[in-house]
């Protein structure tokens, strides 16, 4: 059994275009998934029945099902509603309200977090919900959902790798292209598993120091 | 059971909203329900200016939910509350009565302070900073002469030392009177106190307790909840005795403590000072 390190020679260019397109998707899907979690988890608190039922839902058929479905339905099956849009902006929405459904539930569980008398205390005092949210309820929350976020942050990076099967052109499809025109397996796999595991190690350790960092007690 | 067929406008005072003198909050019939349980009974009741009204009664009897009911942090089923002359809650809507928004509600008990037993104090901000947060964000001051009332206030509560520390390095006696100076800050026409000193060891109740005083010497009118007998007796002008949810006795604080007249205020009043004198040797 050989290893053909000559393989990344060749194929090196082709595999980084493809990490670099799994960063760029994964960052603006991560984006947009933090955005409309905490929209929702923002409308989900408000004493709005219709609202809160709306975002209900939306948080439990997008984390009740296959993110490989969804994906499905938009890609392969927009085009029958009227919906017709390239791989790249599928994948990058598609992933983005993916895990907006599961960051909307972490920042829930942050939000709720907060002592209801602080909250009480605020209104009395004449805060509006606003302030309430961002000088009350964020600053504490911030510290507490850091590790849930980045936790969803690695769950997203991984479920990327999906995308390649309708066509987007990241790492995990790059791989797959240097498997078909190669035959040789373990050699672009190995190194698949290595640049995922660089890139989540280095969030992971970014999260760590940005929990360090806010740590005020 | 909808809340507009209960509350049906037909009581007398409707269109006359400062029948019954200058009082500062006026509750007629009021009735609060969970679920099932009915916590408050036919209340009535009125404070008047500068008046201090000690509230007093065994756990259960609906104190505290009545001081949320003023402020409207519970919902009352039955009955209307008044601030200052104005309906709180609600609003009239052709002969009936209907949930008032959120914005008039504010604004009704704009004038209201309110201590509560835990403090509710602000973690993450030092004391100045609990204390200024509403005048920056809701009378929109600048920093600094948010600041300077600020410092002032807790300066008058015996503060001044402490106005940058957090509350994790202030003991309860000194939360508390963070609190109180947060809402004195807001400068409200009536504070209510919700059992302000139950959570303080013995030693740290007569710091908060002098505090109170001194607003009470200054004419703030208040309603207090409490179980230090002591303070009622000495500082309230009047004293209500409540238990299940109803008014049991009312009366000047003399009346209550030295001729008690309803059998169950006595019985309270006996366990009271049998358990506050039997110190043992």
């Amino acid at each position: 059994m050989s290893f053909d390190f000559n393989l990344y020679v060749q194929y090196g260019p082709t595999l980084m275009a493809g990490l670099g397109f799994t960063v760029y998707v994964c960052a603006l899907a991560a984006l947009i998934g933090i955005v409309v979690g905490m929209v929702v988890a923002i409308l989900q608190g408000l004493p709005v029945p219709p609202l809160r039922w709306v975002c209900r839902g939306y948080i439990e058929v997008i984390r009740g099902t296959p993110i490989l479905v969804q994906l499905f339905i938009i890609y392969y099956g927009g085009p029958s509603f009227g919906l017709v849009l390239d791989a790249e902006t599928v994948g990058i929405w598609g992933l983005g309200i993916y895990c907006g459904a599961y960051f909307a539930e972490v920042f829930r569980a942050g939000f709720e977090s907060v002592p209801k008398g602080q909250t009480e205390a605020a209104r009395l005092v004449g805060l509006s919900s606003a302030r309430i949210i961002f000088r009350i309820k964020l600053p504490q929350m911030l510290i507490l959902i850091i590790p849930p976020s980045i936790n969803t942050l690695i769950m997203t990076i991984k479920e990327s790798a999906i995308l390649s099967i309708i066509t987007v052109p990241e790492i995990t499809k790059m791989t797959i292209q240097m498997v078909n025109e190669t035959y040789a397996v373990f050699e672009p796999y190995i190194a698949l598993a290595f640049l995922y595991w660089v890139i989540i190690e280095i969030v992971s350790r970014v999260g760590r120091a940005v929990e360090a960092r806010i740590s005020y007690l | 059971m909808t809340k507009t067929a209960n509350m049906a406008a037909t009581d007398s005072e409707a269109g006359d909203p400062l029948v019954g003198g200058d009082s500062v909050i006026r509750i007629e019939c009021l009735h609060k329900f969970f679920g099932d349980n009915e916590v408050l009974c036919d209340i009535n009741m009125q404070v008047k200016q500068k008046e201090v009204l000690c509230v007093i009664g065994p756990s259960g009897s609906g104190k505290s939910t009545l001081l949320r009911c003023i402020v409207f942090l519970e919902e009352y089923d039955r009955g209307r509350i008044y601030i200052e002359g104005k309906l709180l809650g609600f609003r009239e809507a052709g002969g009936r009565l209907v949930r008032d928004s959120e914005r008039n509600v504010s604004r009704c008990r704009r004038n209201v302070g309110m201590v509560f037993q835990q403090f509710n104090l602000w973690p993450h901000m030092t004391a100045l900073g609990n204390v200024t947060e509403a005048l920056v964000g809701v009378k929109r001051m600048p920093r600094a002469a948010a600041n300077e009332i600020g410092s002032a206030v807790l300066t008058k509560v015996g503060l001044a030392d402490k106005l940058d520390a957090y509350p994790s390095r202030l003991s309860g006696g000194q939360q508390q009177r963070v609190a109180i100076a947060r809402a004195l800050a807001m400068e409200p026409h009536v504070m209510l106190f919700d059992e302000p000193t139950s959570a303080l060891d013995p030693e740290l109740v007569g710091e908060v307790l002098q505090v109170m005083k001194q607003l009470a010497n200054e004419g703030m009118t208040m309603v207090v909840v409490t179980h230090e007998m002591g303070f009622a007796a000495e500082v309230a002008d009047r004293v209500i005795f409540m238990d299940f949810g109803q008014i049991v006795e009312e009366g000047t604080a003399a009346d209550i403590f030295r001729v008690a007249q309803s059998s169950r205020l006595k019985q309270f009043l006996d366990t009271w000072r049998a358990r506050n004198t039997n110190l043992p040797e």
